[in-house]
């Protein structure tokens, strides 16, 4: 079976104002289908860099990447686009929902991207925000609803396409401790029963404590529970 | 995305802001209705003018001295009514022509009066222009060869003049010397703001008698075929050279006359539409700014469209069905403001306004492409935005 994300010897460095700013420098990191990694680290250690590498929103400056085993290097934008709209679902901290849209709506979105008709969208998100616990709440937007059921909308939506991946950004970063605890629960669960590799950045241990595995990382580089080589 | 979702992501976007969306469609509605109404009053105009030359009759020749062109100052006439019959002999007869001379005179019943244009022509006026009688009849050869003072009233002059009397019989003062009404013509209306019915037709030779001179002013000659129009005017403008050398005399049709004249209006229509076309444009130039307004507040939406799987060209499109459906509705709403005030100008003014389906086709045609072109800028910038850093945007 392929594995969810394929990262060989990646790097990413940031043009600021001419100055390169190198938020990775060559990290290798495998997550095999299925999978639940907790990524740790000090601030500005390229955490956030490298789920954005893991998730296609970016490319690597070097190094190879592949997700759902295709090299990102040779897809173009749209192909990149579609790719992530099929195996890849994102969970931000920040939750990402699109205003005056209801919950239902807002789970649909990536399946407007998909091609599917509109009868079709409704029934699969309100299943998946059903098995998030938020079957009674189709209708209402994310200003009538609690910041965990808006991150648990937000995971729903990225469950909807049924991807292998699910990247998760500190998911629980603007959530009380309680809260955040249902939240990852529910991450928990899902992995467990759907099988979607879980990738997670927090900066809890007692978070990290519970994933398979902790990758830790500090300046650009993966210091422990990288790949066993 | 399927077409039809960008439709509705476009509009929930500009109901999102009704009144910016409203204040952005404003530009488009009035440069539109502008064209509309603008292009409708030059039509309209256009279509009164050719109207009217053409309600004179077929196959006219007019026969002027001097050149025909705009800016040139009229000739004093040397034809006299010798020419006139000299003429009708190149022509084939007197029933093929008519000679007029005019002037501006005072008419008085009592104590009514009004100033009219006084025409001095041969009884053979109402066979070369069509011209229709209300009651009695008209000049006769007998008036003009006795120059007998007998008058033809437009329908104006006698209902001004003798309100609901039957003016035919009654006697008029014209100049100060007593004329008999003989008939009294059909009634022709306003056009361009100029009344029509103010004419008073005498005999030719009475009214040179009454103004003191021997001069006839124009020619105007019905042509028996119109192929042979251009023919004849080269026959009579040579026989009048003939006789009067040195001076220049000129045949107009009713064709070259219409086409000056569509020159002219055409010139001024393009020219209005022009104008209204700018106001357009400087509509569009703010359907652009709003947009690119519209793209910097949902970078954030962006990013998450892009992060979910939409493609660059899915954002572009949203987009520019965001600009077009802004300025199609302002172009819908522009035709209709548009052909409401061209039917009100119609109706309530002097000015005559015709709507045509090229106006109003091509204003909406126009939004639409405003909208595509304006928001292509604004919109690629959309496509192309770094999903990573529209996501950081707070
Ligand atoms: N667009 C950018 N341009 C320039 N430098 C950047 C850019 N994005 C990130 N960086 C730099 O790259 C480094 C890694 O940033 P990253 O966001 O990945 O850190 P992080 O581990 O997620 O930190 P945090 O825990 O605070 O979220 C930082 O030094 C940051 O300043
Ligand atoms: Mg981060």
């Amino acid at each position: 079976m392929t594995a969810a994300v394929e990262a060989h010897e990646v790097t990413r460095t940031y043009q600021l104002d001419g100055l390169a700013v190198p938020a990775l420098r060559g990290v290798s990191l495998t997550v095999p289908a299925g999978d639940y990694a907790a990524i740790v680290g000090p601030s500005g250690s390229g955490k956030s860099t490298l789920m954005h590498l893991l998730g296609g929103l970016d490319r690597p400056t070097t190094g190879t990447l592949l997700l759902a085993g295709r090299d990102v290097a040779g897809l173009g934008p749209a192909d990149l686009a579609a790719l992530r709209n099929r195996t890849i679902g994102f969970v931000f901290q920040a939750f990402h929902l699109l205003p005056r849209t209801s919950a239902v709506d807002n789970v649909a979105l990536p399946l407007v991207y998909a091609g599917l008709r509109a009868g079709e969208r409704r029934r699969r998100a309100s299943d998946v925000l059903d098995r998030v616990g938020l079957g009674h709440r189709l209708k209402h937007r994310p200003n009538q609803l609690s910041g965990g059921e808006q991150q648990r909308v937000a995971i729903a939506r990225a469950l909807v396409t049924s991807p292998s991946l699910l990247l998760a950004d500190e998911p629980t970063g603007n959530l009380d401790s309680a809260t955040g605890a249902e939240v990852l629960a529910l991450l928990e669960e899902l992995n467990r029963e759907s099988g979607v590799a879980v990738v997670l950045v927090t900066h809890d241990h007692e978070v990290a404590a519970r994933a398979r595995r902790q990758i830790r990382m500090r300046d650009g580089r993966i210091v422990a529970g990288g790949d066993p080589s | 995305m399927r077409f039809a979702e960008a439709w509705r992501v476009a509009l929930d976007a500009l109901r999102a802001n009704r009144l910016r969306t409203g204040l952005t469609m404003l530009g488009v509605v009035i440069g539109v209705a502008a064209v509309v109404v603008l292009v409708a009053i030059g039509t309209g105009a256009k279509q009164e003018v050719e109207s009217q030359v053409q309600g004179l009759g077929s196959n006219l020749l007019l026969v002027v001295p001097g050149k025909v062109s705009f800016g040139n100052a009229p000739t004093i006439s040397p034809m006299t009514m010798s020419d006139v019959n000299a003429v009708s002999r190149v022509v084939g007869g007197r029933d093929r022509l008519t000679a007029s001379l005019s002037s501006g005179e005072t008419v008085r019943v009592g104590t009514a009066s009004q100033y009219v244009s006084l025409l001095g022509v041969l009884e053979t006026t109402p066979t070369v222009f069509t011209r229709d009688l209300a009651q009695g009849g008209y000049l006769t050869r007998s008036d003009v060869d006795t120059a007998r003072r007998v008058a033809v009233l437009g329908w104006g002059v006698a209902q001004r003049l003798f309100g609901d009397r039957d003016p035919v019989g009654l006697q008029m003062d014209v100049a100060g010397v007593r004329f008999r009404v003989v008939g009294v013509f059909a009634k022709l209306g306003q056009s361009l703001g100029v009344d029509r019915d103010d004419e008073v037709h005498i005999p030719l030779t009475a009214a040179q008698r009454l103004l003191g001179t021997s001069r006839v002013d124009a020619l105007a000659i019905k042509a028996p075929d119109g192929s042979r129009i251009g023919e004849l005017g080269d026959q009579v403008v040579a026989e009048l050279t003939q006789r009067h050398p040195g001076i220049e005399f000129s045949a107009v049709t009713q064709d070259q006359i219409l086409g000056v004249l569509g020159q002219i209006l055409g010139v001024l229509t393009g020219v209005l539409a022009a104008i209204a076309g700018i106001s357009l444009l400087v509509g569009g130039v703010g359907v652009s700014n709003i947009m690119l307004v519209s793209v910097r507040e949902r970078t954030r939406e962006i990013g998450l469209r892009k992060a979910v799987g939409a493609r660059p060209r899915d954002i572009t499109v949203q987009f520019l069905i965001e600009a077009v459906l802004l300025t199609t509705l302002g172009g819908v709403t522009g035709m209709g403001l548009g052909i409401g005030a061209a039917l009100l100008v119609a109706a309530l003014s002097p000015v005559p306004a015709a709507i045509t389906w090229w106006s109003v086709t091509l204003a909406f045609g126009v939004s639409a492409a405003v909208g595509i072109v304006f928001g292509v800028v604004p919109a690629q910038r959309a496509g192309r935005l770094d999903p990573v850093i529209a996501l950081r945007t707070e």
